[in-house]
């Protein structure tokens, strides 16, 4: 157990209560003896009496820190604050930060390091993503633009006076502008869900009504398909934070897959229920789950259908109007709620989506 | 195992110093594994090469393990949970070396390919199956830290989809190699890669039971298992 603080740092614990990066305290035993909610939270670990080493593993990290404590242990600390890069793979991308070792002493000679991280992804991961992001669009695009320029040359040429082939030209054309700007549309919600992937929505709100609004704008198009829809609805379920709109953007775009990639079983089932502690999730969660009946996924699909533009069955997808980007929508809000996607199937049997909502 | 402190604290200290070690060695093999991948998606032999040079330090730190742990079993002659618990460590380290091995082995194969006629989509698929297998070693090594069980039940659940992938891959070197023969060589390669990344998941994995063995004293249940590389058939004209 660490020992008793030293009168002078004690002084430091609200300032570092208040930093807003995550911070950490570690005593000349390498020992951390004081973190802030932001450290906890970063490291989803209490922290407080283990050794730094265990959780700052990174050979660049690690050698920072044992330069730091070779140091303070000859008593020569480090002028300056040591820097280093620490990746955290994540579930949808990596977080980069920039951990800064700073030696402090105060008047009595106790000797402390202050590590602090920052979250430098944004710079760091902007310009691969860009690189790739382009290369998609671009090809994404250029298929309807191809396809309206196509059609336009035709009308002017050969198709001027026939009025029939005309009507039927125009409604490809259409269909292909729809496309587009469906494509553009998902793209902007995409951005703006990427946006504030980290901050964590905390208005609390009932799953259960999004989930029921989000039914009620789907009727039509589940009419159109003949389905069945049924809806197990908890009662009295527990109210989530989360983001109202984000969150009927998930239960939407799960709910219309199942209607077209998983019509042909007939019917839908929606699932809503309570888990003490998931895995992954550490605490209560409510599931809401969205199955369907159709022909199912074949498992070699599964692990990247939440990647951008990916799609099981390309030519099917682009010919029910699908943009490629419905579930890496669905995750990135799913991870802004600090919640999980999973995703199970059977060819033949169909597909079951969930939904993992941490209740805190 | 800070809730249950030895009266003397040498033994403590002494197991938290080899779990320190496991995690430099864990944070080693992450970055080997990350390199190799990206230094094959960008054909890089430079990088590959400081890869390859890399596994030292990584061989080195089980060494060290291997001695600290055989040291502390002789002086202390630890009993019960305390002996689980170095046992645990030895294993993990030897999972972790292995883990060394095969992105050693990952960026050995990276001038070749560099040479070889390109392959489209496979660095980028072998990066995003060797980035599966690092989430996983990462929250592997973040459940060993806290001593998280659920963490490493989840981690042992995720081998599955290393599995899958690995099949997906399969069938995709597969196909390259039926539609031009000059592709061979280097499909055979990212087969081999493909193979080992698989392995690299099932090391994790096998660490991950460790970490549960440690917590709790028991063995997990029955992993989940994908569909075998071994029924992978892909005939010809199929189309992919």
């Amino acid at each position: 157990m660490p020992d008793e603080l030293p009168k002078d740092l004690l002084f430091c614990a609200p300032l570092i209560a208040a930093m807003p990066d995550p911070a950490l305290l570690v005593g000349a035993d390498r020992r951390i003896v004081m973190v802030n909610a932001a450290a906890r939270e970063l490291f989803n670990a209490p922290l407080v009496g283990a050794s730094a080493l265990l959780y700052l593993r990174q050979p660049e990290v690690a050698e920072a820190l044992e330069q730091a404590l070779a140091g303070m242990a000859t008593g020569n600390p480090p002028p300056q604050p040591l820097e280093a890069r620490m990746i955290q793979t994540g579930a949808s991308q990596d977080v980069v930060l920039r951990v800064r070792i700073a030696p402090l002493t105060d008047g009595l000679g106790h000797r402390a390091m202050l590590i602090t991280l920052r979250d430098i992804s944004q710079i760091e991961g902007a310009s691969q993503q860009r690189r790739d992001f382009v290369a998609n669009v671009s090809h994404e695009m250029r298929s309807p633009l191809t396809v309206l320029s196509g059609f336009i040359e035709t009308l002017k040429g050969p198709a001027r006076n026939d009025p029939e082939a005309r009507t039927r030209f125009l409604d490809i054309m259409e269909a292909e502008a729809n496309r587009m700007t469906r494509l553009v549309s998902d793209l902007l919600s995409l951005s703006r869900v990427e946006a504030d992937e980290r901050v964590r929505p905390r208005d609390p709100l009932s799953a259960s009504k999004v989930l029921h609004d989000t039914l009620a704008a789907l009727r039509p198009q589940i009419a159109d398909a003949g389905l069945e829809v049924s809806l197990a609805d908890l009662p009295d379920a527990p109210l989530i934070p989360g983001d109202r709109d984000q969150l009927q953007q998930v239960f939407h775009n799960l709910i219309e897959n199942a209607i077209k990639y998983g019509g042909a079983g007939g019917r839908i089932e929606i699932t809503v229920s309570h888990e003490e502690a998931p895995p992954g999730i550490g605490g209560p969660a409510l599931r809401i789950a969205v199955r369907d009946f159709g022909e199912g996924i074949d498992a070699i699909h599964l692990p990247r259908l939440t990647e951008r533009f990916y799609r099981a069955d390309a030519h099917r997808a682009r010919a029910k109007g699908g943009t490629g980007l419905g579930l890496a929508i669905v995750k990135h809000i799913v991870n802004r709620h600090r919640g999980r996607l999973s995703i199970r199937s059977t060819p033949g049997e169909g597909s079951c989506f969930s939904v993992l909502l941490p209740l805190q | 195992m800070s809730d249950r402190m030895h009266i003397d604290q040498t033994f403590d200290d002494d197991l938290e110093r080899i779990r320190e070690l496991i995690q430099s060695m864990g944070g080693r093999v992450e970055e080997a594994i990350t390199l190799a991948a990206r230094a094959l998606e960008a054909r890089d032999a430079d990088l590959a090469q400081s890869v390859i040079q890399g596994d030292r330090a990584i061989d080195a730190l089980e060494e060290e393990v291997d001695q600290q742990a055989v040291r502390l079993l002789a002086l202390r002659q630890p009993q019960a949970g305390d002996l689980r618990a170095v046992i645990s460590v030895m294993k993990i380290a030897a999972d972790l070396e292995r883990l060394g091995d095969y992105a050693k082995n990952m960026a050995k194969r990276v001038p070749i390919l560099a040479n070889a006629p390109q392959i489209e989509g496979a660095g980028a698929s072998i990066r995003r199956q060797a980035r599966q297998v690092g989430q996983m070693l990462s929250d592997m090594l973040d459940s060993f830290a806290r001593l998280d069980v659920t963490l490493a039940e989840d981690v042992i659940a995720r081998d599955v989809e290393v599995d899958q992938m690995t099949n997906a891959l399969f069938r995709e070197f597969i196909t390259h190699m039926m539609e031009d023969p000059r592709s061979i060589s280097a499909c055979l390669h990212y087969t081999f890669i493909a193979k080992n990344v698989e392995r690299m998941g099932d090391h994790v994995t096998g660490a991950a039971e460790q970490v549960v063995f440690l917590a709790t004293g028991t063995r997990p249940q029955d992993r989940p298992k994908g569909a075998s590389t071994a029924t992978i058939d892909v005939q010809p004209g199929q189309p992919r």
